[in-house]
């Protein structure tokens, strides 16, 4: 019989320690699909960030290394120097490269670094326990905003891709969502494009990825899933914002 | 080569690194230690290696560890209140066992302080400045021969310790010219010899995915993180049996004993020979390591001392660990100045013999 | 000959770095001890620069000074500020071009050089701390001349060649009278 749908080498074979219904699952795979299909998994440094994916290496099957919060773009900054010739990565959540790394993530935009950043977007902080992020919408309900986000109190959500890509260094920024099978397919076509203008050193890439946290948002995973679709997407529209 | 050059220190600081073996530096301008980034912007590329600018202090340290967990030699500096910024990063590289060599040169404080030296990140330094049980290694150089030789020193023994070590410096020595001898360059590790060399350092694993590499500091479950912290302290007591540095003079039959570091340690020898013209007998514990502490070398003193003076450029950071070599075998004072004043050799006499005469009352 | 401590004072510009820097160079070259401390501050053109040389035929301990042998004094500030710092018997020169005031001290010996007006004849002002450098040297002797000229052979020369020559004449420029 043949083998419609494998195990990936790019994923150790381990559980996760995700919530059910979290998408960090499907995203990871993405990634290391993405890196196995295009024989890269042993010329891979990947750089994992403070928040639920802080053990991230321990799924993902290269070589890695943690970084302080919102230091993954710094990090990964550090690894292209000593090796300029290998595929880099970061892997970072929402709080972690839109509010506490910011000034990581612009700098290393700036200087056109070569290397790709996969931002999970899921409008909260998950590790710590559901407080608002810098992307959490307007009305969202988190622990830090318990009557919903508003504007007076917290400003508006921040749009990283929109911002992002008016750094002339960053050649490929995109925007996607995993919450439908279709989108999920787009999802790893952008992983995969950020990938090859890594190999081609054009500059810097970045794909923002929609992803749902049922367990804070306190919905089943697949209301979440709808969530992201009617309350996301209209905020974060998804695309091609830059491309070279 | 061993021809003596003359050199500004913070020149001398970054060529010794380079000739260490320094291939990457990532800085962020701050006085008095910018003439280092400059140098290295301009030399290091011509040893094929790296510098850059970084956004910010924070930057500047987590590029460090990105590098030198990938197994290059890496080499930082900054200045106090950038040095505080970095301690974030210390305490990861300690955690996850990341050599790197780190220079302050320190000015006074606390907040922005001032421009001009300091010695107030002495307990910074010394005790892990960053959050958690850590220990990094603390050379403090008086000269500039002594700088260039211990950062050269320490490039290697970063690599050997797998850790963080740091060259406790000041405004005066990086802003001074003296002649130095700058050592041999020491070969640096090929590319294709770091797999053997750091078999830990992140390369990507190649064919074989069981040689896997990880570098991290979190560990979530206590009883993993307790082992990680008494491992660490293993060889944190290696350390303190196997780093300490330290320079005395004159003990056997001083009447005062000072101590004091880096350039005050230079000031200080000038007020013993001021002292001694005086009639006054005076010796030196300089420790060159501040952390490991010599503790041991307070066991050298004599009856005929009657008071041992900690001289440091800080409210009274240095004397904590004077009074832990010391005990209460002898009376033990201060003589600080701070906010960026270097006291003259004359100025210690002065208060020295005031001291002396207090105490023999 | 014993140690000579030294301040090299004036405003930022008038070259006291660089005349520093190159006695230090020229007592290394004599295999004696040398160091240079350079005053540093947020001022880059037009504040205040100063700097202590300290030359030994043992090792210089102390970088910082309690007392002056000489002080080169280039404006009236760098004279008022310095000259109470001064040894008893000890050497000022004084850039007279800048500086119309007597020093207030009795006890020392003044040597006035209007390096100014001296650069004026050569047509170049910007060779006024050579001037000062040759009388610093020829008056004190605390480096000999050969090897502060092979210092401004190798400062100078490297850079810019072209002006060696206007350089080592403005440093002969400057003699000792009676």
């Amino acid at each position: 019989m043949q083998a419609v749908f494998t195990y990936t080498k790019g994923m150790v074979r381990t559980d996760t320690s995700y919530c059910p219904g979290c998408t960090h699952g499907i995203a990871h795979r993405l990634i290391m699909e993405t890196l196995d299909e295009m024989g890269k998994l042993g010329d891979t440094i990947g750089v994992a960030p403070i928040g639920c994916s802080v053990q991230a290496h321990k799924f993902m099957n290269i070589d890695m290394c943690e970084s302080a919060h919102g230091r993954a773009p710094a990090v990964a900054t550090g690894i292209r120097r000593v090796h300029p010739d290998k595929t880099v990565f970061t892997y970072q959540g929402d709080g972690d490269l839109a509010s506490i790394g910011t000034g990581e993530i612009i700098h290393a935009a700036a200087r056109g670094e070569k290397f790709c950043t996969f931002f999970i977007n899921n409008g909260i902080y998950g590790m710590t326990g559901g407080q608002m992020a810098p992307t959490t919408l307007i009305g969202q309900k988190t622990t830090t905003t318990q009557a919903g986000r508003t504007k007076e109190q917290a400003g508006s959500p921040l749009r990283v891709c929109e911002l992002i890509c008016a750094i002339e260094g960053a050649v490929y920024v995109e925007r996607v969502a995993l919450n439908t099978p279709a989108s999920i397919n787009k999802a790893k076509n952008a992983i995969k494009r950020a990938f090859e203008i890594q190999d081609r050193k054009l500059g810097f890439a970045l794909v923002e990825i929609l992803s749902t946290c049922p367990t804070d948002w306190g919905l089943a995973p697949e209301d979440a899933m709808k969530w992201l679709g009617e309350n996301m997407i209209p905020y974060y529209p998804l695309g091609v914002f830059k491309e070279p | 080569m061993t021809d003596k050059v003359l050199m500004k220190g913070n020149e001398a600081f970054a060529e010794a690194a380079i000739r260490g073996g320094c291939r990457y530096y990532f800085g962020y301008p701050i006085t008095p230690q910018n003439e280092i980034p400059e140098y290295m912007s301009r030399e290091l590329p011509k040893y094929g290696g790296s510098f850059l600018q970084a956004e910010s202090e924070l930057g500047a340290i987590n590029m460090a560890y990105g590098a030198s967990a990938s197994g290059g030699r890496v080499f930082i500096t900054s200045s106090s209140p950038g040095i505080a910024l970095m301690q974030e990063g210390m305490s990861f590289l300690s955690s996850a066992e990341v050599p790197l060599v780190v220079v302050n040169v320190s000015r006074g404080g606390p907040g922005i302080g001032g421009i001009q030296p300091g010695q107030a990140d002495y307990i910074q330094a010394t005790r892990g400045g960053g959050n958690g049980d850590y220990k990094v290694p603390v050379f403090a150089p008086s000269s500039l021969q002594e700088a260039v030789d211990l950062i050269y020193e320490a490039m290697e023994l970063a690599d050997i310790w797998r850790n963080p070590i740091m060259i406790y410096t000041d405004g005066i020595l990086g802003q001074m010219m003296e002649p130095v001898v700058l050592p041999e360059p020491r070969p640096v590790t090929e590319y294709s010899e770091l797999k053997q060399k750091k078999p830990w350092a992140l390369s990507g694993y190649g064919d074989d995915d069981s040689k896997r590499r990880v570098v991290k500091s979190l560990r979530m479950d206590p009883n993993e993180l307790e082992m990680h912290v008494e491992a660490l302290f293993e060889k944190y007591g290696r350390a303190e049996k196997e780093l300490v540095r330290v320079e005395t003079a004159g003990l056997e039959d001083a009447e005062i004993v000072f101590v004091a570091f880096g350039t005050v340690a230079r000031i200080t020898k000038e007020a013993i020979e001021l002292l001694g013209e005086s009639g006054v007998k005076a010796g030196l514990i300089r420790p060159v390591s501040l952390w490991p502490f010599p503790y041991d070398a307070f066991d050298a003193l004599t009856d005929k001392t009657k008071v041992v003076i900690s001289t440091e450029l800080s409210m009274g950071q240095l004397v904590q660990d004077v009074q832990i070599g010391v005990g209460k075998r002898f009376p033990i004072r201060l003589i600080t100045r701070t906010g960026g004043i270097i006291p003259t050799s004359r100025e210690i006499v002065e208060r020295a013999l005031g001291i002396l005469s207090d105490i023999s009352v | 000959m014993g140690t000579y401590r030294m301040f090299f004072a004036g405003s930022g510009g008038q070259g006291v770095i660089l005349m520093g820097q190159m006695v230090t160079h020229a007592a290394m070259l004599e295999d004696r001890s040398s160091t240079f401390f350079p005053s540093y501050g947020p001022e880059m053109r037009g504040g205040t620069a100063s700097c202590t040389v300290i030359v030994s035929d043992k090792e210089v301990s102390c970088p910082i000074i309690n007392e002056a042998d000489i002080l080169v004094a280039m404006n009236l500030p760098s004279l008022l500020k310095f000259q109470p710092t001064l040894k008893p018997g000890g050497v000022i020169l004084l850039n007279t071009s800048r500086i119309d005031q007597k020093p207030s001290r009795e006890d020392i010996t003044a040597i006035d050089v209007p390096v100014n007006d001296m650069a004026a004849q050569l047509g170049n002002a910007r060779v006024a701390n050579m001037i000062m450098l040759g009388a610093f040297v020829r008056a004190t002797g605390v480096v000999a001349e050969e090897s502060i000229k092979e210092v401004i052979a190798a400062t100078i020369g490297a850079k810019r060649a072209d002006l060696l020559d206007i350089n080592l004449k403005a440093f002969d420029m400057w003699k000792q009278t009676a």
